[in-house]
């Protein structure tokens, strides 16, 4: 038992699970909707997006949260208006806000003197150097968005699974769609601290991705993914403590180990399951003379 | 069942132009349904059919012309037409049950924020019942088979409790089971006065289950009740060389293929 409570005894190991944690229960949420509407590109784009808020709230000694949400939002806006008339196509609207804005981040961060220092914690987090503050804002901003997910449970699930119900029904599939890019924006910059703008698309996307191959239903699959979210956060981080690895990559690492597990064993969807179905169906095709239909 | 108006819907020289085309998909098209009247859009391919539809629900603007339902411009009700696509343009392997794409028909009643109660339940489980599918309610919707999954659009559609209700070819590319659940479901829905406005190229279907046919090729070649509208005049010039052919159908086909099919369902 002391393996698991000796790093406990560390304050900033006790800030660092906690915030791990509720980052990883809204990254796996949030990402749900990332996985089931095909939008992993862009949650990886809006990570890198935020770079050019935060170099400049750093540059004016401004809150660095507070940049980094304003560029968040921006970009989600702009990949948003880019896209709206169908001109051009989705992905090719994210790679050019992408890049541009991950220039311009990195340009901006160079005028910085610390600034190699500096773009490791940004791109890689530092869960260890979260405050008693930093714990506060995240917890605040996590309840806002799951509350946000949970109010419009029925509006988004329409939005992603029917567009032509949801423009019948005339729900405002555009301000949806909107909300949804600047939930992710906020999500991000929350996973900020802890697993940095490098890895943020991974816990949007793997947790929720594992929950899809072990469920059948949005809510089943958004606890499930919470619980996933959650647990690889606690397991990355003890990794991270005892093999002194990066706990961004270490938190990263153990979330695909549970998505390859699923990969390979979940019910109905994995890979094991399907080659056990396929073996048993040659068995009683080969029994059967004549098919049935 | 609840109490509703069944709505007349009047359709005022709607004229409907694509992005980049040439001639518009739809050029005056006018046309009243009174409640309750069950009507069968009939035309050839691409002559408008599914633009109409489209228009009528508010998925395309339109360019030219009014749509009034209950005589107020369209757009004022939301909750009162319901739309089946021809060819449901959706995730089939989104994590839903048939239940839950069921109720996402009573979403528009219900408004924002708030959740399905007992109410709402009762409904979707009446309307899983009579399209056939309610043992299969807890199903994923990529177990079904495509007239399975045609029956929960339909089940869906029947769940938003719709005065108009728009089918566009429900009788095209499904099992007879389907087909017949479908018919069914028409002359149920006569009897709580919805208005139905479908769109089939079963000429057959259209003279012997609707009251009246609107002919359809861009504008509107005729309207009015299947005989006098299924003419080989108007056939000629809504279909061309192929209403030869279509109207031998016709005049040969005095048996009534849809009892036939729902014998057949049942024997299944």
């Amino acid at each position: 038992m002391n393996v698991l409570t000796e790093p406990l005894l560390y304050g900033f190991m006790q800030r660092g699970m906690l915030a791990a944690v509720m980052v990883g229960i809204l990254c796996a949420v949030v990402g749900c909707y990332v996985v089931l509407r095909g939008m992993a590109y862009l949650g990886d784009a809006m990570a890198h997006a935020i770079l050019p808020g935060i170099a400049i709230a750093y540059l004016l000694k401004g809150e660095i949260l507070v940049g980094a949400l304003a560029a968040g939002i921006v970009v989600a806006l702009g990949i948003g208006f880019l896209t709206r008339r169908g001109t051009i196509k989705e992905d090719t609207a994210i790679g050019i806000l992408f890049a541009a804005t991950l220039s311009l981040g990195v340009a901006l961060i160079s005028t910085i003197k610390t600034y190699a220092l500096d773009l490791t914690h940004i791109l890689f987090g530092n869960v260890l150097g979260v405050s008693e503050t930093d714990l506060a804002v995240i917890a605040l901003l996590s309840a806002g968005v799951l509350l946000v997910i949970i109010l419009l449970y029925k509006e988004l699930l329409v939005v992603s699974f029917d567009a032509v119900l949801a423009a019948t029904l005339r729900l405002p599939t555009e301000l949806l769609k909107h909300l949804l890019l600047i939930l992710i924006a906020i999500v991000v910059v929350v996973s900020l601290q802890t697993v940095g703008v490098g890895l943020v698309a991974a816990m949007l996307v793997t947790p929720a991705a594992t929950a899809y191959l072990l469920t059948r239903r949005l809510p089943s699959m958004m606890l499930v993914a919470a619980l996933l979210g959650a647990a690889a956060s606690v397991v990355g981080l003890y990794l991270s403590y005892y093999l002194n690895i990066v706990s961004g990559a270490a938190i990263v690492l153990t979330a695909t180990a549970f998505f390859f597990l699923a990969y390979l064993f979940a019910p109905a969807r994995g890979i094991v399951w399907h080659l056990r179905a396929r073996r048993k169906h040659a068995a009683r095709a080969s029994d059967v003379a004549v098919p049935s239909e | 069942m609840a109490v509703r108006s069944p709505a007349h819907l009047q359709v005022n020289d709607v004229s409907v132009t694509y992005h980049h085309a040439a001639r518009p998909a739809l050029e005056h098209v006018t046309f009243g349904v009174p409640e309750g009247m069950r009507v069968a859009v009939v035309g050839p391919n691409g002559a408008g059919k599914s633009t109409l539809f489209k228009a009528l629900v508010g998925l395309l603007p339109i360019q030219r012309g009014e749509i009034l339902i209950h005589g107020v411009a369209f757009g004022a009700h939301r909750e009162c037409v319901a739309y089946v696509p021809q060819r449901e343009q959706v995730d089939w392997r989104f994590p839903v049950n048939v239940q839950d794409v069921v109720m996402m028909g009573r979403y528009g009643a219900l408004g924002w924020f708030k959740r399905p109660g007992k109410h709402d339940r009762a409904i979707v489980a009446r309307c899983l019942e009579q399209m056939g599918i309610a043992p299969l309610a807890a199903r994923s919707i990529d177990e079904l088979s495509g007239g399975q999954q045609q029956r929960v659009f339909l089940a869906r559609a029947l769940a938003q409790e719709p005065h108009i209700l728009l089918m566009d070819e429900p009788f095209t590319g499904v099992d007879t089971t389907t087909q017949a659940a479908t018919l069914t479901l028409l002359d149920e829905l006569k009897t709580q006065r919805v208005t139905l406005i479908v769109s089939t190229h079963d000429l057959n279907l259209a003279a012997t289950h609707f009251d009246r046919v609107l002919l359809l090729n861009h504008r509107v070649i005729a309207y009015g009740a299947p005989p006098q509208t299924l003419t080989s005049e108007n056939l000629l010039r809504a279909f061309g060389a192929r209403a030869v052919l279509i109207e031998n159908k016709i005049v040969v086909d005095e048996c009534c293929p849809p009892e036939e099919q729902r014998a057949e369902s049942e024997s299944e």
